[in-house]
């Protein structure tokens, strides 16, 4: 695979970034409007595959169940491939990911504590959502005071925090599982596992807010992901004000990231895959990878879901556990492609 | 003066590198800094162009202090040529060159007609124009570090602070590197240059400062300070200086 865009003497241009923009779009609305049409219907006690709505109609399936959860998968998809892609930049590694630095974590922790103490019975449905968001924000501020150095986030204290917190989180969480009731803990369980059975349009309502602001934020920093790439002091005497930019990046991802796992889990796999994959595809410039990422992780997301709740009739499947096992073939697949350029995956 | 220097100390942690240096380059002058390994040559430029803060002293750039937060501002006065250079992902070499731009670009930052001119003209300066299209990372040592040298001029700053541009260069286009560097100055601008090429640094350099034990020990026209009894303790060795029968000087560690 050669790129097509940057990484082989095609410079980026205002006409070839609308070109990848507008094919993303459409491609995304039309996987957009299609999946709600999609679903498994039982028909007199058995089930069947019905696709394009033929059966169903326009009748409150499509708009009250499989549309919320297609829009869910849209947004958080978009959320985790974008700040997969911002992180990779961050970190200078194009192996990074929401999970490496903890704030999955630490989202995770803040939903079983939720779980565990009954947070919803108190607080109303929305309560293990806030929970994972509130856990994500406070890993995301531990991790930032551990890993600062003077004004600057360098990324191997980055990743050595990351890493320290995230190991935190799960063994807290593992022992919270260990202390609570079997209800609880499948409760917990079907979370971690990551998917959008729950997923309400109030909720992508919410969270459409932070991660649609999010996402522009991050595309407005394209060219200092660019520059970071030569590292945070080739970046400085470039011009790139690196501390206010790091904080910017890790912040905004973290709380892209957060407000993805509060509607929908810790679904992993997006928000790595999908960008490296983009990377061999249209090459490395971030102001047209950060926006391909995140329409294609939109796209990837909505149709990891479908395929998760239409595989087996008798029950959904966990969303994360269909994209870990369709992205790690495709990680192989792009591995194998470039086996032999080695530097896809950073300085060979 | 372009650029400024006071009293400057410079400690990396609570090491002290550089110690006490007062000097001042202006326009057209290209000063050439010799010394031996860990002498703190690299210390100093990265202090002048505001990558450590200072201890002790002052550092002024275009009557500016580097180390202030106005990164975009001085980027386009003064352009930094690391000594290392890693790229994380695999860019072409002419949008590695048109990263030098970034201070002269808003909102997105897609590259402008003048950019483009720009890295044409830096690339041409450094003879990496038929690499344009190569990817950056499949590039020789020697290629490389010419592509990250049209990187800096592309930058369009009125100094240059290069760390060894000429590291792992054959020795043509090093000679071609100080060319262009003395055509550069020539056309008032102004370049401080490390390297340990003594004979260029005699041939191409307007003024030579000698650094030793992180204090600027000598200072002054490229032959004297290389003939200079200083220089002879900062490196332990002599260094003959002398003339080939064309008339061109030429410097040989003995």
């Amino acid at each position: 695979m050669s790129a097509f865009v940057s990484g082989r003497g095609v410079r980026l241009t205002g006409s070839r970034l609308a070109i990848i923009c507008v094919i993303a779009a459409t491609t995304c609305l039309v996987i957009g409007a299609l999946a709600p049409l999609v679903g498994l219907v039982n028909d007199h006690g058995s089930w069947h595959l019905e696709i394009l709505g033929i059966t169903a109609k326009f009748d409150s399936t499509i708009f009250d169940v499989r549309l919320p959860r297609v829009l869910a998968s849209l947004l958080t998809g978009a959320a985790l491939a974008g700040a997969g892609c911002a992180l990779q930049a961050l970190l200078r590694n194009p192996l990074a990911e929401p999970f490496t630095l903890g704030i999955s974590s630490g989202s995770s922790l803040g939903a079983v504590i939720a779980i565990r103490f009954g947070a919803e019975r108190v607080f109303g449905y929305g309560a293990i959502g806030v929970a994972s968001l509130l856990g994500a924000m406070l890993t995301l501020f531990a991790i930032w005071r551990l890993a600062q150095v003077g004004r600057h986030l360098p990324p191997a204290t980055l990743i050595l925090a990351g890493v320290a917190i995230s190991m935190f989180c799960s063994s807290a969480s593992l022992l919270i599982q260990y202390t609570s009731d079997f209800t609880d803990v499948m409760h917990i369980l079907g979370w971690m596992m990551g998917g959008l059975d729950a997923a309400r349009l109030s909720w992508v309502e919410y969270a459409s807010v932070p991660i649609l602001g999010g996402l522009v934020i991050l595309i407005l920093y394209g060219k200092e992901m660019n520059a970071l790439a030569a590292g945070a002091e080739v970046a400085a005497s470039l011009g790139v004000a690196v501390a206010r930019t790091q904080l910017v990046l890790f912040a905004v991802s973290s709380l892209l990231v957060g407000s993805a796992i509060a509607v929908v889990g810790p679904i992993g796999f997006v928000g790595l895959v999908v960008p490296h994959a983009l990377r061999a595809i249209i090459g490395p410039d971030h102001r047209a990878l950060l926006p391909a990422s995140m329409f294609g992780g939109a796209i990837t997301l909505t149709i990891c879901d479908t395929l998760a709740r239409t595989v087996i009739p008798w029950n959904h499947l966990p969303t994360g556990a269909v994209t870990a096992v369709l992205g790690v073939p495709l990680f192989f697949a792009i591995l194998l492609a470039n086996k032999s350029k080695a530097s896809l995956w950073g300085r060979a | 003066m372009w650029v400024e220097l006071a009293g400057v100390d410079v400690a990396l942690g609570k090491t002290p590198i550089v110690r006490g240096v007062t000097t001042g380059v202006d326009a057209g002058d290209l000063v050439v800094v010799v010394g031996p390994n860990g002498a703190g040559k690299t210390t100093l430029l990265r202090a002048i162009a505001g990558l450590l803060e200072t201890a002790a002293g002052s550092i002024r750039c275009f009557g500016r202090d580097p180390s202030a937060p106005d990164r975009r501002g001085l980027a386009q006065d003064l352009a930094y040529l690391p000594q290392h250079y890693e790229l994380a992902f695999p860019f072409a070499v002419e949008e590695v060159v048109l990263l030098g731009r970034y201070a002269r670009q808003r909102g997105l930052g897609l590259a402008s007609a003048n950019d483009v001119e720009a890295a044409r003209l830096a690339m041409a300066a450094t003879d990496v124009s038929a690499l344009a299209h190569r990817r950056f990372d499949e590039l020789s040592g020697g290629e490389a570090r010419r592509v990250i040298l049209a990187q800096a001029l592309c930058q369009g700053a009125r100094c240059l602070l290069l760390d060894e541009p000429t590291a792992g260069l054959d020795p043509a286009h090093a000679r071609g590197v100080f060319e262009m560097l003395r055509r550069h100055c020539d056309a008032g601008a102004a370049a401080i240059v490390v390297t340990h090429d003594l004979d260029l640094a005699l041939r191409y350099g307007r003024t030579m400062w000698l650094v030793a034990g992180g204090r600027l020990s000598a200072r002054g026209a490229p032959a004297d300070v290389l003939a200079s009894a200083q220089t002879r303790e900062a490196f332990q060795l002599e260094v003959y200086v002398g003339t080939l029968p064309s008339g061109r000087p030429f410097a040989v560690p003995l």
